[in-house]
Parts: structure tokens; C-alpha cells; sequence
């Protein structure tokens, strides 16, 4: 009984923490649909996206350690802070600032190209941009803190402990989470079904072609796409730098986004979503039920091996389009 | 008129089916090869050999196991590392349990034992394809990982699971351990290199390697002429973790000496391994030297010349390097999207009129 | 690849200029990557103290100390590269501050005459100094460290811990796995349950091992971390309401960046530590006035203070002393690697020593000899003070369980021993 109880605990954070995956994943799944490349830098996009805004938040003076190197002076901070809501919006400005240049300086030159080219040139700009988030704000630690709670929800506990007899621990920020991917969900859906940019993007998506033969423009397209990836990359940089600081792990996080995009389907919001879940609930309780047996930390492959199974039964992941091969 | 095909016959079919048809690129190749051999190994010393050359080595051979993989047949894979590990743990359990037999053995056994591996973690292909076959290679990554951290027998039971490798010699020359000499060690990667490229060629000349192209550019066309998937993909599978499995051997062995599993064959290896073909173009045995000498070469480099040469801060470097590597990826990209092996035949087409241009 | 080669040689030409005389002691650091947050207090103040010693005394015995420093960002292959280029300059030792590194460089260091100092981490058994000839780990280690801890829990408890359970909470790598043993045989000795939980690399995500902490209720837990996983899980630890105070890390779990993330929440979080706190001691003036005020402090300077800051004060400190002694043994201030490494195994950091370089009940008396290369291993409990946001000692020395780790390192070393076919012994 007892047992079965824990599993209960287990099974919800999983969904919390598939949440947390989810979020990472749209950001890929977002670029892919509409242009069909595998951004390999979205998680670097959350790293920076998150290092701007508390760069912003404290007032940082960006790429105060290249000049201090350079002119000898020592410069730091500008002396001000700025409210999160205030910060959050500025660094939004900058993704859409730095979507602007990506498309400008490296999509612009290779439009046509292949998917594995697209791909390869993500992963230089995941280089450049590691390294100049570096060189911008710093390499060491910084404290994230826009003011969402953190810590074990009470009334969850005490209403679980009147019927299980045990409390159950839900993060608070992981509540949090789940609503604002489910506000970002909500908006990304009516975004692309009821405005003419949305339905432009979606146009996009289905053929590049014949949505530049009906005068859609490709590159505004574009820029919009990696705009919003920015702004979903800094949501994820947000949740995720609340609860360990904002360093450069953060970019790793794009790994554990991996599994849920194989299972989910590389072009589906609602993949995104469901595969993150499943994805979350899966690797808990495998390490829950199993991973004692085999000595832990098991999460790591079984998230893939887990993807994998599903695959076997649906090689174009979940919500994929269906793949139809002709000779 | 430098370089040019035309005037070049064959009286035999043996001439004309040789490694490198083309009497130039043959001279070429020769070339490098006398001054790999004759001259690098008696002036390279500690440095070169460790920082520059044998890594270069190693990681081209690792990056032609995966061009056949992914460049010649298709097939993508994110489980480099995890396979790179088989091969290193391989060959410390050989290398510790049969300490008498020489190391060139067990560094083929290693291959072997890591393409037996890489089977297993290929038959997924059958099913699944493209970019979501990723996720077998990449389960096979991680769950490797897991496993050589996790069970003792794997590293001797040490207190901390890091394993170190032992003196061994081949020739009476120690070519791992602390004593090991640079040319010794470079010289080693150096044959195992040269023997993988050769292989890798005369394979993808030949039969299996216009199967391996076939399923490549269509998996179901090259059923209906008469390819057999399971033959082809499991081949690329075995060929290329047997490569792959060596140069995770030479890895531990040769050149790190002693290697945690997690850190030295994680994911980053994986990622790192197929820029490195991507870079250098997909398909393509000159692609896999390339793109591994961009990826080794080129941070040395940098560091050597922001550090060195203009004295910076060692992190502000570091982060600059990272900023260059990306720009300069992005750069090639726009200039030649299919990598530094087509720049090349670019070059020699060049070649072909200069100096005079028509 | 023709063309880069030349350019490459120009490049290493410029790099690989030795400047003789000198006293050369590199600072292998890490100021990128994944660990970056650690590795730059640790290397700036590992820099200043010698900019210290060159600025205010010239030096050790009239030679100034020369600190190149090579970018290793915590991976090994960056760090054979930094070990071949600072090779050429002839260092007398290395502290490269990565476990990993540390294996990799055992081997090669021995071959090419040059001390390793590891203090708080590498290769516990290397210790045993008749195995390990060329490499140093005083003042203690990580089995010390965990040893110290069960000792600190065992005397919170009132000495007896049989039906206790303490969990370790590790990083799933060679550093997380050490203590291991250690715990199991001091487990076996005191009673009590030990609870194993590793956590991957890198340790973003830890709901599983702290839901499963949170059902089992260990009395205590012992945290084995680094990098992101340390902040991670004393937040996790926040949230379920895990009591601080019962919650110990090694020393590598206990720096100012692992605890700031978490807020109020963090108050009353311990770690170990082999060394003091804070600024309150006569040394920092110097440093203040002799490097940072003269503009000469490394990196951005704003790192003094700092815990890892001043371990790597600590491990400057300590090299310059087995320098001095070097030199004083050898008779020439010109020393080299194997001098140094009798200066080493003669080294004699007494508690007047200690007041004396400025440093007053800084670090623990450390005798080094041939056979005992890593000291006695004590070690001391930090509390973490989130109002005003400092560390203070809240134990004196606590001394490791000997009897436990003694045959464990003379078990690793000798397994080493015979898969390196080294004869122990002592010339």
C-alpha cells in the first residue's frame, strides 16, 4: 500500500518534471516545423537567454571583463538594478535583436540548403554564442531570482496527508511551470491558428515554395520563428535557472529535451507536450520501481531506451507525420 | 595544368583498378605519407606528438568509422562515444588480463568486440529512420556510460573507477604508459590510421560500399535492385563500430593513459565526433582527416596565438576561441555548404587551369 | 591540414619560450565550462598569494615564482595539452585541481620530475608516498573527509549511531564514488544504515534521489558534489524541508556559489572544510595592499574572500613552504622537481608557521614524510550563515577514523602498485 502511494508522489513530479522538459522541447519543435532545421543551440538560446537577464536584472556591464582586459580599467556593474518584469521584457527584445542578426548574418546565405547543413550551422552559432554569452556577462555563477515561489506546496501536502495518510511533495515552482507551459501552449496555438502571421507560418511549415510563390516573406517568417524560440528558450532559461543558478550547465539541459522530441515527433506542439510527460512519468518510475535493484541513476538512458520502445511500434514518433516513402 | 586527370592510362586492369587511379593524387598521397613516416617521427617531440598529432590521428580514424555510418550509409548516429568507451574498456580488460600478448592484438580485439556491440545497438535501424534513429544510438550512448560507471568488474574494481593504462610494448618500444615516446606513440595512431583509411577506401569502392550508398540516397529503391537492408545496415553497423571501437582504444591507451567513462567518452564526444565529419564533409575518407583536423587543430591553434602570441587572459581566450570556432563553422558553411572535402575538389578543379584560365 | 601545420609551428615558437631562473609553478585553472564557477576563486587566489610573495618578499629565497596559467576547463584532453606545453617550461609542481586530470598526469608527472600537489582530491591512496612517489595530497582527502563527517555525526548524536541511517547524495563519477567505501566500512563499524544515491552528470535534475530521501528519512545525509549539482540539490533539500543542519557536504560542496542560489533556505547548511574562513586574517590585509590595491590581483579580483578563494590561498601557501624548505635542504634557491619533492616529504607546517605567514588557526600542522604523504586529514565543520551570508567554523579539528582508512589506502595503493610494477620503498 505504502508502496503504491510513493508511486503516486512519483507519477505526479514526473509529470511536473516532464513539464520542465517539455518546455525545452517546444523550442526545438517550434524551429524544426517551420523551417525544418534541428536547432542544435536552443539550449545555448536558454543559457543566454537567461545570463542577459540577469545580466540585466543587476545591472551588469556587458563585456566588462573584455574591456577591463583591454583598457586596463575596472568595470563591473552600472550601479542599478531593474525589475524583473522591466528585465524580462528587455531581454526579449534582445532574442528578437538576436533572431534579427541569426537570420541576417547565417539563415539568409543558406536558404535551399539541406537539413544537415541548417543543423551544422546551429552548432557554430552554439559555439559562438556560448562564447559570447561568456564574454558578455561572465563565466561564474549567478543567482536568478524574478520572484516565483520555490519550495513544497502545503496545501498539497496537507490535503494528500488527510486522504493518504502521507503528505505528497509538489515543488512549487513546478506548479508554476506547468501553468505558464500551459498559458505558452494556449498563446503558441492561438497565435498560429488566428493571426495572419501564424497562418503565414504555418504556410511556411508546409512548403517553403509555395508560400514564397503567394507572397509570403520567408525571412520575416523567420526572424518571427527564432523570435519566439528566443522568447520560449528564455522561459525555460527562467525555470530552470531559478532552482540551480544561471551557469553553464544550464545548456546541457537541451540534452534531456532529446528523448521527449524523439517521442514526441519533431513537428508537433501537442508531441512536445505529451512526449515530455511521458518521457518525465517513464524515468521516475523506472528509478523508483527499478533502479534500486540496479544500483541508480538510470534516468540518463532510460528516458531513451524508453523513447526507443515507442519508436519500435511508431518510427515517426508519436504525433509525427506520418511517414509515406515512395520510390 | 598542375593537377590534371587527362593523359593518365592504364594498360591493366589492375592499374586501372588500384587504390588511387589518378597518377597525381597517387604521388600526392605518397608524398605525405614519406614525409608521415620519414620525417615527422624523428623531429616530433612531447608536445606535438600528445597536443597535436595523435589526437589528429585518433580522432580521424573514429570520424571515418562514423562517415561510413552516417556519410555512406545513411545512417545517423549520436552513440560515437559510448562506442569509443567499448573499445577503451576492451582493451584495459585485455590489456590487464593477458598482459603477455602483444597490444596491436588487443587493440583489434577491441574493434571487434565494439563492432559486436555496435550490431546489437544497429538493429533498431531496420525499423527506424532518419533523424529518430538518433535515439537508438544515443540510448546506446548513455546506457553504456551508465554501465562501465556502474559495474566494478569493468574497471578492476578500483576504489574510484577511473582506469589507467599499463606499459606495453610492440617492438620492444613502449607505445602507452608514462614511458611511452612520442614518436613511438605517434607512429602507432599513425599505422593504425593509414591501415583504417586504406580499408575505409577499397570498402567504399567495392561492393559494400555501393550498398551501403544505395540504401543511403533510398533504402527502398535499393531493396528493389536487390539490396538487402539488414545485410547493408548491419554491415555499416559492424565496420564502423569496429573503427570506431580502435580509436576508443587508442584513445585510453595511447593517449589520455588514464580515463574516466563519463568524462572522457560522454556525449560530447558523440556531438564532437560528427561535427568533425560534418565539417569535413559527409562521405568522404579526405572529409574525415579534415574535419578532425579542424576540430583538434584549430583551438591549439588559437589558444597558442591568443595566449602565446598576444598574451590575453587564459579565459578570455577561451571564450574568444569558442566565438571564432562558431564563426568560422558558419563562415565555411556559407561559402562551401558540403564541407572541407569538397572545398578541396573545388581547389583542385581549380588546379586543373591554373595558370592559365580557360 | 599543409597549411595549418607551419602556422601552427610559428604559433607554439611563440608560446614555448622558457624563461630560466625562475621559479615556475603553473596554475592549471579552469575559468570555462561546466565548472567554471568553482575554478575561477580557486585560481585567482592560488595566483595572488605568489603575486604576494613576488610583490612584498621577492619571491621565495630571492627567486621570483613564474605562474603561467593554461585554460584546462576540466577536460582531460585540454589538459594533456596544458601538461605538454607547460612541460617545456620546466615546472616544479602541479595542481591541477581536476580528479580526472589528476589520474591522467599520476604516471607522467613521476616519469618527467614533477610534483603533483592534490590537496582535497585526486588519488586518495596516493597518500601511501613509498607507492606515489611524486604526488601529495596533504592536508587530507576525500576518505578523510568522509570520515570526518560520520566523526562530526557520531558526536552530534552522542557517540553511538547503531540504527542510524545516513544517506550520500553522490556525483555518479571517479570523485562521487570514492567515499564510498570508506562510509561502508565505517557503516559496518558504527551501525549504521547507509542509504547510496548517485546522481548523473551534470545533475540538473534531481527529483528522484530527494523524493526517495524524503520517504526513507535519513537521520543524515553526506553530499559528494560538484559543479550545478551541488546547487541543485541544496535547493531540492530546501524544498522538501530536509533540516540543514543535518545535511553535511565535502568541502567541494561548500562555497559560497553552492548556497547563494537557494536563498534563506540554505541557513544552517554545513560542509567540511581543511581550512579557515573568511577575510579575518592578517594575510588578507597584505594581499589587499600588495595586489589588489596595486592592481595585480588575477582575474576580475572580486573573488577575495571567497571559500574556494581561499583554498587555493591555502594551496599556494603550502608550495611555498615545501619551496623554502627545498631550497633550504638543497642549499641552492635554484631548485628543481626532485628537490622539490624532498622539500615536500620534509615539509613542516607548524601552528606558529601559520601565525607567522598571517594565516593565525588557518589550516591544520602538517609533517610530511616519505611514507605519509597526505597528513593527518583533519578537518573542520563550516556553517553557512544566510542573514549575513558567511561561513563560520563551528567545530575545531576533527580527526578521521585512521583505523578504517589506513588498510583501504594501503589496499589501493598496492593494487596500483602491481598494475604499474612499481616497487615500494622509499629511494
Amino acid at each position: 500500500m505504502d508502496q503504491l502511494i510513493f508511486a503516486g508522489e512519483v507519477f505526479l513530479n514526473g509529470l511536473m518534471t516532464g513539464v520542465m522538459y517539455a518546455l525545452v522541447a517546444l523550442g526545438f519543435v517550434l524551429i524544426f516545423k517551420a523551417s525544418g532545421v534541428f536547432n542544435y543551440a536552443q539550449g545555448v538560446l536558454a543559457l543566454f537567454a537567461a545570463l542577459t537577464l540577469v545580466g540585466i536584472q543587476q545591472g551588469q556591464i556587458p563585456f566588462a571583463h573584455l574591456i577591463n582586459a583591454a583598457f586596463g580599467t575596472s568595470l563591473h556593474h552600472f550601479g542599478w538594478t531593474v525589475p524583473a518584469v522591466l528585465a524580462i521584457a528587455l531581454t526579449a527584445g534582445v532574442m528578437v535583436l538576436l533572431a534579427f542578426l541569426i537570420e541576417k548574418l547565417v539563415l539568409k546565405h543558406l536558404v535551399g540548403q539541406e537539413p544537415i547543413i541548417l543543423f551544422m550551422a546551429t552548432i557554430g552559432l552554439a559555439y559562438f554564442l556560448e562564447g559570447l554569452g561568456d564574454v558578455m556577462w561572465g563565466a561564474d555563477i549567478k543567482t536568478l531570482d524574478v520572484g516565483l515561489p520555490q519550495g513544497i506546496s502545503d496545501t498539497i501536502e496537507t490535503a494528500t496527508a488527510n486522504w493518504f495518510g502521507y503528505g505528497f511533495f509538489i515543488d512549487r515552482l513546478d506548479i508554476w511551470a506547468t501553468v505558464i507551459a500551459a498559458a505558452l501552449v494556449a498563446a503558441l496555438v492561438a497565435f498560429s491558428q488566428y493571426t495572419k502571421q501564424g497562418r503565414a507560418m504555418r504556410a511556411v511549415a508546409d512548403d517553403h515554395q509555395a508560400a514564397l510563390s503567394v507572397g509570403i516573406s520567408l525571412r520575416f517568417i523567420w526572424v518571427m520563428v527564432w523570435s519566439i524560440a528566443g522568447f520560449v528558450a528564455l522561459v525555460a532559461g527562467i525555470m530552470w535557472g531559478t532552482k540551480s543558478g544561471v551557469q553553464f550547465s544550464l545548456s546541457l539541459i537541451a540534452l534531456k529535451a532529446l528523448p521527449v522530441l524523439m517521442l514526441g515527433g519533431f513537428t508537433s506542439i501537442p508531441g512536445a507536450i505529451v512526449g515530455g510527460l511521458i518521457i518525465g512519468v517513464g524515468e521516475k518510475l523506472f528509478e523508483f520501481l527499478i533502479g534500486p535493484m540496479v544500483g541508480g541513476a538510470t534516468e540518463n538512458w532510460f528516458a531513451y531506451v524508453l523513447a526507443l520502445l515507442f519508436l519500435v511500434f511508431r518510427p515517426q514518433g508519436l504525433f509525427g507525420e506520418r511517414i509515406i516513402e515512395r520510390v | 595544368m598542375i593537377y590534371r586527370e587527362a593523359g593518365d592510362f592504364k594498360t591493366s586492369y589492375r592499374s586501372d583498378g588500384q587504390t588511387f587511379p589518378i597518377r597525381l593524387d597517387r604521388w600526392g598521397y605518397y608524398a605525405v605519407l614519406a614525409v608521415a613516416f620519414g620525417v615527422i617521427p624523428f623531429v616530433i617531440d612531447d608536445y606535438w606528438a600528445n597536443a597535436v598529432f595523435v589526437p589528429f590521428l585518433i580522432y580521424a580514424i573514429a570520424a571515418i568509422g562514423l562517415n561510413i555510418l552516417t556519410g555512406y550509409a545513411g545512417q545517423v548516429s549520436l552513440g560515437t562515444g559510448g562506442f569509443m568507451a567499448v573499445g577503451a574498456y576492451a582493451v584495459y580488460k585485455l590489456m590487464t588480463a593477458f598482459p603477455d600478448i602483444s597490444i596491436v592484438i588487443h587493440i583489434l580485439l577491441a574493434g571487434g568486440i565494439t563492432a559486436a556491440v555496435g550490431v546489437l545497438f544497429g538493429l533498431p535501424s531496420l525499423r527506424i529512420k532518419g533523424f529518430y534513429l538518433a535515439v537508438a544510438t544515443l540510448a546506446a550512448q548513455f546506457f553504456l556510460v551508465w554501465l562501465f560507471n556502474k559495474v566494478p568488474w569493468f574497471y578492476n574494481n578500483s576504489a574510484s573507477g577511473q582506469i589507467t593504462a599499463p606499459t606495453r610494448t610492440v617492438l620492444d618500444q613502449a607505445v602507452t604508459g608514462p614511458t611511452a615516446s612520442a614518436p613511438a606513440k605517434y607512429l602507432i595512431c599513425l599505422v593504425l590510421a593509414v591501415a583504417v583509411a586504406w580499408m575505409a577506401r577499397n570498402l567504399t569502392r567495392g561492393t559494400i560500399g555501393r550498398k551501403w550508398m544505395a540504401i543511403r540516397d533510398m533504402d527502398i529503391a535499393a531493396e528493389i535492385i536487390g539490396v538487402n537492408p539488414l545485410a547493408a545496415k548491419l554491415s555499416a553497423f559492424a565496420v564502423s563500430s569496429f573503427f570506431i571501437g580502435i580509436a576508443g582504444a587508442l584513445l585510453f591507451a595511447v593517449y589520455l593513459g588514464a580515463a574516466e567513462v563519463g568524462e572522457a567518452f560522454g556525449i560530447n564526444k558523440s556531438f564532437l565526433v560528427l561535427f568533425m565529419i560534418i565539417i569535413g564533409g559527409l562521405g568522404s575518407i579526405f572529409g574525415s582527416f579534415a574535419g578532425a583536423a579542424f576540430l583538434v587543430l584549430l583551438p591549439v591553434l588559437l589558444k597558442n596565438t591568443l595566449v602565446g602570441g598576444f598574451g590575453w587572459p587564459t579565459d578570455l581566450a577561451a571564450h574568444i576561441e569558442l566565438m571564432v570556432v562558431g564563426a568560422l563553422i558558419v563562415t565555411f558553411l556559407i561559402v562551401e555548404p558540403h564541407g572541407l572535402a569538397r572545398l578541396w575538389r573545388l581547389a583542385k578543379d581549380k588546379l586543373r587551369l591554373w595558370p592559365f584560365p580557360h | 591540414m599543409k597549411t595549418t601545420v607551419p602556422a601552427l609551428a610559428a604559433a607554439v615558437m611563440m608560446a614555448a619560450s622558457p624563461v630560466m631562473a625562475d621559479l615556475v609553478v603553473p596554475n592549471m585553472s579552469y575559468r570555462t565550462g561546466p565548472y567554471a564557477a568553482n575554478g575561477i576563486p580557486y585560481a585567482d587566489g592560488f595566483s595572488d598569494y605568489f603575486t604576494l610573495l613576488n610583490e612584498r618578499d621577492g619571491g621565495i629565497g630571492g627567486q621570483l615564482i613564474q605562474v603561467p596559467e593554461c585554460e584546462t576547463a576540466y577536460n582531460t584532453e585540454k589538459g594533456v595539452e596544458c601538461y605538454e606545453s607547460l612541460k617545456s617550461q620546466n615546472p616544479l609542481v602541479l595542481n591541477p585541481l581536476s580528479t580526472g586530470i589528476t589520474y591522467q598526469l599520476i604516471p607522467k608527472a613521476s616519469v618527467d620530475d614533477i610534483v603533483l600537489y592534490t590537496p582535497g582530491y585526486g588519488r586518495t591512496s596516493a597518500k601511501n608516498g613509498e607507492v606515489f612517489r611524486w604526488v601529495f595530497n596533504a592536508p587530507a582527502n576525500y576518505w578523510d573527509g568522509a570520515s570526518v563527517a560520520v566523526s562530526h555525526i557520531l558526536e552530534q548524536e552522542g557517540g553511538d549511531l547503531s540504527g542510524k541511517k545516513i544517506a550520500l547524495v553522490y556525483h555518479n563519477s571517479a570523485y562521487g564514488k570514492e567515499p564510498i567505501r570508506t562510509l561502508q566500512g565505517l557503516s559496518e563499524k558504527h551501525g549504521f544504515e547507509l542509504v547510496e544515491l548517485p546522481v548523473d552528470a551534470p545533475g540538473q535534475e534531481q527529483k528522484s534521489q530527494w523524493l526517495q530521501i524524503r520517504r526513507e528519512k535519513p537521520d543524515y545525509v553526506i553530499m559528494y558534489a560538484w559543479g550545478v549539482m551541488n546547487q541543485v540539490a541544496i535547493q531540492e533539500a530546501v524544498n522538501i524541508r530536509f533540516p540543514m543542519d543535518k545535511f553535511v557536504g565535502i568541502w567541494w560542496s561548500g562555497s559560497e556559489n553552492d548556497v547563494t542560489p537557494a536563498g534563506a533556505g540554505a541557513d544552517g547548511y554545513k560542509s567540511l572544510t581543511f581550512h579557515g574562513v573568511g577575510q579575518d586574517y592578517p594575510l588578507y590585509d597584505d594581499l589587499r595592499t600588495h595586489v589588489l590595491d596595486a592592481g595585480k590581483a588575477a582575474g576580475a579580483g572580486d573573488q577575495m574572500g571567497n571559500v574556494i578563494y581561499s583554498r587555493g590561498v591555502y594551496a599556494a601557501v603550502v608550495i611555498a613552504e615545501a619551496i623554502a624548505k627545498a631550497q633550504e635542504l638543497a642549499g641552492t634557491s635554484e631548485i628543481d622537481g626532485a628537490q622539490l619533492r624532498d622539500g615536500f616529504e620534509a615539509l613542516e607546517i607548524t601552528p606558529e608557521r601559520m601565525a607567522e605567514l598571517g594565516l593565525p588557526d588557518f589550516g591544520q600542522p602538517i609533517a610530511l614524510s616519505c611514507q605519509n604523504h597526505g597528513g593527518d586529514g583533519l578537518g573542520r565543520i563550516q556553517q553557512w550563515n544566510a542573514g549575513a551570508g558567511e561561513w563560520s567554523l563551528i567545530t575545531d579539528w576533527i580527526e578521521p577514523d585512521a583505523e578504517i582508512l589506513q588498510p583501504l589506502v594501503d589496499e589501493d595503493s598496492a593494487a596500483y602498485a602491481q598494475e604499474a610494477g612499481i616497487e615500494p620503498g622509499c629511494n
